[in-house]
């Protein structure tokens, strides 16, 4: 078992764990994830890992509710547990192994979507901790869907806020504030987007008429994370990749969205039920056809 | 009694087992075993013995079952094998022990997996366990990997004093026997999780959700006192035919659709891992995997097709699973080969495309080869595809271990007779070393590779 040492919520489904792990909290590094199992008779879920302790041995998970596996997994509490942890899986971030030289010269932009702050915010931190330069957007639908904002403000150089609806920072999608930033005439010398796929997507048909090369971080669906199933497989430059173990970071310009956007949608009617079974309990039997099939 | 044929095998009606998961065969109960050892003519040059790759002594074991002396009849099996509940199931017995039984010759071979199985069954029901070592012996040992070439080097070693720690990448101990084999032919918690529970007896430790190369390297490991390690990581990695379409939604790896269902219990109600059943399957390939997914997607409901470029004597597969697998209805297309996956606008598997083939001269691997039929394309209406084309092993380890070889597929390069690899202190076995093989060869250099620490250690 691996013991919860924090649970907290962080914004409305948005749930952080700190979670005794010394096999993963040894060796990871920014970039990578690990695939957690809730308990017996859970889904594998791969999550990233958005900030790890060498000395007490934790890692920091952040979970968004999406279905029915995310739903169980907020359920639990401060001094519960997590029957499997496992990782640290895929590669670190290329800048790690960049050599310091050239990375100095290089200023990076951030760009996280929703969730993907959490994700974002392990590298940025790595980019201060090392004496890099880097800024950050970060982009949510609303006000109450921003997560992590002192700790991105306290490592990113400078860090931009927008929500979709204006309600908080700036109003409007992340791709705006890259224009904006690019026409102010602040220069970016890579890329590096994460969050819901179609973002990611739109993201890099920006950078790539702006030109600046760009990284993302891929999430399929997953089951082992050690290349043994082929369920995360993905097309980059015409060529199929295992996400678990050739990514998750891949060059955001070669990426195939369409295609992994739909691989993605795979189980959604099968996990739909699942998830309204495990929120309504007793209440959903399935097979009336009076809820017109959205149940 | 009718010494020509085998005592029949009672099993589990083909009509209602199609629809579950529980055990195909019920194998031998007592009377039938003694009734079928008394076939086995106790032969002093027992060819049968030349056919079992960890050489059995046969005619012993099957004259004790003769006399009655099923824990006698254990201990001689256990002199030569750690797994034989799971061998005796899952050994393609007709090309190893039975296809060389001179009973043969003129009728059916003694059935040599039906008795084993039997024993073994007998011996675990009534809680015989191997023997644990007097004392530990001080060494350290690692082993990577809980299939069956980890589990037996582990319980090999645990037997001679040493202490040993599997480190298992999933969850789960007992590698393909646990993910791979589905329930109907290898139960898992009365048959796997009790074998693994012996070599646990024996005082193995059993470490779970530790990915050698990721979570820790070998190197790592040597430097935290392990004297010697053992590879048995198997071959895990899938292959696609590269074909367009294969990325669709409904497009699996044989791998992941058995994983979903065995070792996540996709097939279980209260077991939330989804698996995209399909109501009408193609499984290309032919091996035992092939069957094992056909036979898994029968159960979850739906019509399935193999699909196979050769033909019936070419199928890999055991004989025991192709009859199983007609018997249950799964619909065999041979000499029939894809050539591009249909794809509808929303990503999802809508067809098919296929060619006939025909079987021209030898290739290299002496089988007949297969070439096109012209003109014979057609479009086979599936909504799901599961891809068993065969696996090769991960290059996790080998990517992350500095001086060890490998060959250019991939396998670790390692001596048969002691499991030795090029680099020191580093042994390993079974499908990592072999590429795709069988359980029993598994076992084998996993105590080939016990027996190569042992003397390495001896000597150090
Ligand atoms: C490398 C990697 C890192 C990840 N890191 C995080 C993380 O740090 N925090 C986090 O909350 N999530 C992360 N995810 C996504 C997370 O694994 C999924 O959200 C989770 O598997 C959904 O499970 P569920 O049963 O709750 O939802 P499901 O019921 O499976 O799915 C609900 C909906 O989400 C969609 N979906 C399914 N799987 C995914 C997926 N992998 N990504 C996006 N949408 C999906 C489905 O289409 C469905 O409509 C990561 C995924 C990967 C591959
Ligand atoms: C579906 C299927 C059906 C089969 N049917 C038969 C049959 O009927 N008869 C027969 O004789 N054979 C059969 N086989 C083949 C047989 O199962 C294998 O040859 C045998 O299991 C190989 O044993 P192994 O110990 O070498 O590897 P595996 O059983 O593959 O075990 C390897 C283990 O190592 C773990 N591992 C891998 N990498 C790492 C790592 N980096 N760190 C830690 N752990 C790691 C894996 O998770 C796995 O648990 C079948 C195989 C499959 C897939
Ligand atoms: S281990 Fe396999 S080959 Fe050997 S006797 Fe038993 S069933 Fe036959
Ligand atoms: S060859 Fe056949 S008959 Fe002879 S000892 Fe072996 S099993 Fe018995
Ligand atoms: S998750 Fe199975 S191969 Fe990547």
């Amino acid at each position: 078992m691996y013991d919860i040492l924090r649970a907290e919520k962080l914004a409305e489904n948005i749930y952080l764990f700190d979670v005794k792990a010394p096999l993963v909290s040894r060796k990871c590094l920014p970039g990578q994830f690990v695939i957690v199992r809730t308990d017996d008779k859970s889904e594998r879920i791969p999550l990233t890992i958005c900030d790890y302790d060498r000395e007490k041995e934790t890692v920091t998970l952040v979970v968004q509710v999406v279905g029915a596996s995310s739903f169980r997994m907020a359920q639990l509490k401060t001094g519960e547990a997590f029957a499997d942890i496992v990782g640290p899986l895929g590669r670190p971030s290329e800048f790690i192994s960049e050599d310091p030289e050239t990375l100095s010269k290089k200023k990076v932009l951030f760009v996280a979507g929703g969730l993907g702050t959490a994700p974002v915010y392990p590298q940025v931190k790595w980019f201060r901790e090392n004496g890099f330069h880097a800024d950050a957007i970060v982009g949510a639908k609303t006000k109450d869907l921003v997560i992590m904002e002192q700790e991105m403000a306290a490592v990113a150089d400078d860090l931009y806020i927008t929500t979709d609806d204006g309600s908080y920072g700036r109003h409007g999608m992340v791709t705006q504030v890259i224009s904006d930033l690019v026409a102010e005439g602040k220069k970016y010398d890579a890329c590096v987007a994460i969050g819901p796929m179609i973002m990611m997507k739109f993201v890099c048909k920006l950078t790539k008429e702006l030109g600046i090369p760009t990284i993302v971080s891929m999430n399929p669906i997953m089951v082992d994370g050690t290349g043994m199933c082929g369920a995360c497989r993905l097309t980059v430059d015409g060529q199929v990749k295992f996400a678990c173990v050739d990514g998750p970071e891949f060059d955001g310009h070669l990426v195939d969205f369409d295609e992994a956007m739909k691989r993605s949608q795979m189980y959604k009617t099968e996990e739909g039920r699942a998830f309204l079974a495990a929120k309504e309990g007793d209440t959903h039997h399935g097979g009336c056809g009076n809820c017109g099939g959205d149940k | 009694m009718d010494v020509m044929h085998k005592v029949p095998v009672r099993e589990q009606d083909p009509k209602v087992r199609a629809h579950n998961f529980e055990e195909v065969c019920y194998g031998y109960n007592e009377e039938e075993a003694v009734e079928e050892a008394q076939r086995c003519l106790n032969c002093k040059n027992a060819r049968c013995m030349m056919g079992c790759p960890v050489a059995i002594n046969i005619p012993a074991f099957i004259s004790k079952i003769k006399e009655r002396d099923f824990e006698g009849a254990f201990n001689i099996i256990s002199e030569s094998s750690s797994l034989p509940a799971v061998c005796g199931r899952v050994c393609p017995q007709e090309s190893q022990c039975e296809g060389k039984c001179v009973r043969g010759i003129k009728g059916e071979p003694v059935a040599i997996g039906k008795l084993e199985r039997f024993v073994a069954d007998w011996a675990r029901e009534r809680g015989i366990v191997p023997k644990k070592a007097e004392k530990l012996n001080g060494h350290k040992v690692a082993v990577i990997g809980s299939g069956p070439a980890g589990l037996s080097c582990a319980g090999d070693l645990a037997k001679l004093g040493y202490s040993v720690t599997i480190f298992e990448a999933l969850h789960e101990p007992g590698g393909v026997l646990t993910y791979g084999i589905p329930e109907f032919r290898l139960p898992k918690s009365a048959v796997v999780q009790k074998e693994i529970n012996n070599v646990k007896s024996l005082g193995v430790e059993i470490v779970c959700n530790a990915i050698i190369g990721k979570s820790i390297t070998i190197d790592e490991l040597m430097e935290d006192g392990y004297e010697a390690v053992f590879i048995g990581s198997g071959a895990g990695l899938p292959k696609f035919m590269g074909i367009p379409g294969e990325q669709a939604n409904g497009v699996y790896s044989a791998n992941e659709y058995l994983t979903r269902s065995n070792l996540m219990k996709a097939f279980k109600e209260d077991y939330a891992t989804p698996i995209a059943a399909g109501k009408k399957v193609a499984v290309v390939g032919g091996g035992n995997v092939a069957m094992d997914a056909a036979r898994t997607a029968l159960r979850l409901g739906a019509e399935v097709y193999i699909v196979y470029r050769r033909g019936e004597e070419e199928l890999p597969a055991r004989v025991e699973e192709v009859h199983h697998a007609k018997e249950e209805g799964v619909i065999f297309k041979l000499l029939t080969n894809p050539t591009e996956i249909l794809v509808d606008d929303k990503g999802w598997v809508a067809g098919m495309k296929c060619v006939e083939m025909e079987l021209g001269e030898p290739d290299e691997s002496g089988r007949r080869r297969p070439v096109v039929k012209p003109n014979s394309e057609f479009t086979l209406d599936v909504d799901t595809v599961i891809m068993s084309l065969g696996t090769s092993p991960n290059p996790l380890i080998s990517s992350t271990t500095e001086g060890l070889e490998t060959s250019k597929w991939k396998c670790i390069i390692a001596s048969e007779e002691n499991g030795q690899t090029s680099k020191e202190g580093v042994f390993a076995g079974g499908d990592a070393v072999t590429g795709a093989a069988t359980v029993i060869l598994a076992m084998e250099a996993g105590r080939a590779g016990a027996k190569g620490i042992h003397e390495y250690l001896q000597n150090k």
